[in-house]
């Protein structure tokens, strides 16, 4: 169904744009011929770094919600607190912003005290995109963990197990049908937030576009085309969250 | 009674959930190998009490020793655990291990008992529930009956001093309330120190040394089976009695 809507509409841009009126110049990315063979390349090698920065800020993303959400969770509100606040705080950030302040601002905090690093466009981006989707991974744990009853912590303490023990062999074996459908979704949301590393200058598919636009003068086409290339990444990320929907829900009912 | 023979000894004990009062001045003290059982109409308290002699509810004022620990801080609190096991109304197994793996996670990981000696307990508790036929099903395999009686057998693995029963058979069909009586005044029998909330009161005559009655979170009256259903000292006590028993 959508894999034939999505179809349809690319066939009519393209037919639009190949019939006569010469307002569309899809030479620029046309395989057939040499500078448009190697334009194509040179949008399509995007991919690459896009799927890397998204995998890895994706990894980080997961271990500081984590993190952030096991304290959140704790009868003690001291320790509930500082989590709450970051997640309050980070939620309410703009990406754009807090893209600007890692790459040009964090460097310097951490030069005052001591830490000589350079944080290139890559990393910037990764440790922007992590931080800001870990707000969002908090509360996937944490309503997911929350999801299962407090009778199976009792009944985990009862028998001598620790904290540690307790979540690890009671809580989050049962947790993670509820937890792993959600952080796939939210893989969507950080492949789509890593355009915005273009403006840092990392040549991810964005930031390739962009600069074959400069040179090329054809917007249209060369953005159509960068459309379709996050849709094709998305709606495979979406495939796999369906499949991991339907067997964790078959799990469920087991 | 001097406190070295006492399993349980609680001194005014104070809860409250916020503005509201659970529990008022309690003192209750449990012998070893003394089975109590403790009644009183629902929001009286039961729970709440049982559940501060293992810590899954914090108090307010009092003490409670525990076969001679006195409840103050995590080590403690950790040692009382080790001594007392817990059986739920709500079972309370874990959905996704298999029965065997719910007796064995206990003994293995808590404790640090190699997987076959755990195994071994399980199964020999198992055979004392008399279900040692279903250790490789699931919990929802099971029937409400069988699954408390699993529950029961994964507290005796931890092979505590003291079992609490808080309310084991509410939950269940009355086709299946028997056969997790049976199991308990079974280990009544074997000496058990135990303290059970519940309102079977058959059950009580049979297995308990003393009855408990509470009332808006307070000890009303205390006595033995046969004073407690014969002669009831209090009103409220006289009240409750009638109710129930008419059933
Ligand atoms: N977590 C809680 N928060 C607030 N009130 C509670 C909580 N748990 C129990 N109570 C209240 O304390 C009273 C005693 O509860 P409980 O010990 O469960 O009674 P019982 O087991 O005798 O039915 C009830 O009025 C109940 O509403
Ligand atoms: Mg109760």
């Amino acid at each position: 169904m959508r894999w034939t809507t999505c179809l349809a509409v690319a066939a009519a841009i393209l037919l639009t744009g190949c019939s006569g009126a010469g307002n569309w110049g899809w030479y620029v990315i046309d395989p057939s011929t040499p500078a448009g063979y190697t334009n194509i390349q040179f949008l399509l090698s995007g991919f690459g770094a896009t799927i890397l920065v998204s995998v890895i800020a994706a990894i980080l993303s997961m271990t500081l919600g984590l993190i952030v959400a096991l304290p959140g969770m704790s009868q003690n509100r001291w320790l509930r607190l500082p989590s709450r606040i970051y997640v309050e705080f980070v939620r309410a950030i703009p990406l754009l912003p807090m893209l600007f302040w890692v790459f040009y601002g964090l460097p310097v905090v951490l030069k005052s005290i001591g830490i000589n690093v350079s944080i290139d466009a890559f990393w910037g981006a990764v440790i922007t995109l992590a931080i800001s989707d870990s707000a969002f991974t908090a509360e996937i744990y944490r309503s997911g963990i929350q999801s299962i009853a407090k009778g199976q912590r009792e009944a985990a303490r009862t028998i001598g197990l620790s904290y540690g023990q307790t979540m690890r062999y009671v809580i989050l074996p049962q947790a993670i049908k509820r937890i792993l459908p959600p952080l796939a979704n939210q893989f969507i949301y950080i492949v789509k937030m890593s355009a915005f590393a273009s403006v840092i200058g990392m040549q991810e598919l964005t930031r390739r576009a962009n600069e074959l636009v400069v040179t090329e003068y054809r917007p249209l086409e060369i953005y159509t085309l960068l459309i379709f290339e996050y849709l094709v990444l998305v709606l495979v990320i979406s495939f796999f969250v369906r499949w991991l929907e339907r067997k964790m829900g078959a799990d469920e009912s087991r | 009674m001097d406190t070295a023979k006492q399993a349980i000894k609680i001194r005014g004990l104070n809860k409250w959930y916020d503005d509201f009062h659970a529990l008022k001045d309690i003192d209750l003290a449990v012998a070893h190998g003394e089975r109590v059982v403790i009644c009183g109409p629902s929001g009286s308290g039961k729970s709440t009490l049982i559940r501060c002699v293992n810590s899954l509810e914090t108090h307010n004022t009092g003490t409670i020793i525990v076969d001679g620990i006195e409840m103050k801080d995590e080590v403690s609190i950790n040692e009382i655990l080790s001594e007392v096991g817990m059986v739920f109304q709500q079972f309370n197994l874990f959905p996704h291990l298999t029965i065997l793996q719910n007796l064995t996670l206990g003994p293995i990981k808590a404790r640090g008992m190699t997987k076959a000696a755990a195994e071994e307990r399980a199964m020999k508790y198992l055979e004392r529930v008399r279900i040692p036929d279903q250790a490789h099903k699931r919990p929802a395999e099971l029937s409400g009956g069988q699954q408390q009686r699993v529950a029961i057998a994964r507290s005796l693995c931890m092979e505590p001093k003291i079992m609490l029963f808080d309310e084991p058979t509410s939950a269940l069909d009355p086709e299946m309330i028997s056969e997790v009586l049976d199991v308990i005044i079974d280990l009544a029998e074997s000496g058990m120190t135990m303290i059970c909330v519940t309102h079977e009161m058959g059950f009580a005559r049979k297995a308990a040394d003393r009855m408990v009655f509470m009332d808006q979170g307070e000890i009303i009256e205390t006595g033995t089976p046969e004073e407690f259903f014969s002669a009831p000292k209090t009103k409220r006590c006289q009240t409750f009695l009638n109710q129930i028993l008419q059933h």
